[in-house]
């Protein structure tokens, strides 16, 4: 079972009680950009096995968006913070380095 | 004015808890900057109690005010009260970004009552009941079974459960089931 804690409300939120919102820190770019921008906003999306940047949002709660890190292959969960940012926080990203040396997702590492 | 009508006329079920449709109750919603001090201002002053902290319900019978996001207060109002409380607030935060709305027919409340309390949620819900996970005193929105739910305790044996008017009698099914007599489950209460 997947829980986060909800950093908006603090609750403990279960899977069943959240809505996932697919890939974090997804960027469109602004008028004028390339095709390949808009193809790398519609459809590049990463599958990587292991550490995962999400969106959730808890629907069946407080009702706000939230990011949160998690391993895909263990289920562990590093950590949530706020919809209201381009990245990570540092320290989430620190905490992860020490439990998966050398991993990587886009360009965090 | 005409008479309110509860969404399913008082409906009661005595089982491992007592379970009862309680109302009609005033219910407010108020969505702004809870942090505002003239939004505290407001709704202390309304309801004669303390601003809840995060996911806090402060309440004292059927007033009331529910910490339900970081934007969004709940205010508990005696129902034929509701009207004017509403216009006392607009009046009062005249000027300021928020939005308060009337909602008290748009919702069910229930009260739960027995010592078999928390080993009833506990099955409608992936919530933790344990007592220090949810005490009294605080709200935990949530879903029970399929359909969206708040919860909060009065006290270790006695609890309210509100949802969407549309969806009371899902819920009052819901309720009664899981408080069957023969359905006891002893994890918080042996
Ligand atoms: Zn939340």
């Amino acid at each position: 079972m997947l829980t986060f804690e909800c950093p908006c409300c603090g609750a403990h939120a279960d899977e069943t009680e959240l809505h996932a919102g697919g890939e974090a820190h997804i960027k469109r770019f602004g008028p004028g950009a390339s095709d390949d921008d808009f193809e790398g906003y519609l459809f590049t999306r990463e599958n990587p096995k292991g550490v995962h940047f999400e969106r959730w949002r808890h629907v069946n709660g407080c009702g706000k968006w939230f990011h949160a890190a998690r391993c895909t292959m263990t289920m562990e969960v590093f950590g949530t913070y706020p919809a209201q940012t381009f990245q990570p926080p540092k320290d989430l990203l620190d905490k992860i380095t020490e439990k998966r040396p050398g991993w990587s997702w886009r360009d965090l590492s | 004015m005409s008479d309110p009508v509860l969404p399913l006329g008082s409906a009661s079920f005595d089982g491992l808890v007592e379970v009862r449709e309680i109302g009609p109750q005033g219910m407010i919603t108020l969505r702004g900057d809870l942090s505002a001090p003239e939004v505290i201002a407001a709704v202390t002053d309304l309801a004669g109690l303390e601003m809840p902290g995060l996911r806090g319900a402060n309440t004292a019978g059927d007033t009331g005010l529910l910490w339900m996001s970081p934007d969004e207060l709940l205010l508990l109002v005696p129902y034929r009260q509701a009207p004017a409380a509403v216009d006392r607030l607009t009046a009062a935060l005249d000027g300021q970004h928020v939005l308060i709305v009337n909602v008290s027919d748009m919702r069910a409340l229930f009260q739960l009552r027995g010592t078999q309390l928390r080993d009833v949620l506990a099955k409608l819900a992936p919530v933790d009941f344990a007592p220090e996970a949810l005490p009294a005193g605080e709200l935990r929105r949530t879903r029970f079974a399929q359909v969206a739910a708040g919860v909060w305790l009065l006290d270790d044996t006695t609890a309210r459960v509100f949802c969407f008017r549309s969806v009371a009698g899902y819920m009052f099914s819901l309720l009664s089931t899981v408080a069957d007599p023969d359905s006891q489950v002893g994890f918080h209460v042996k």
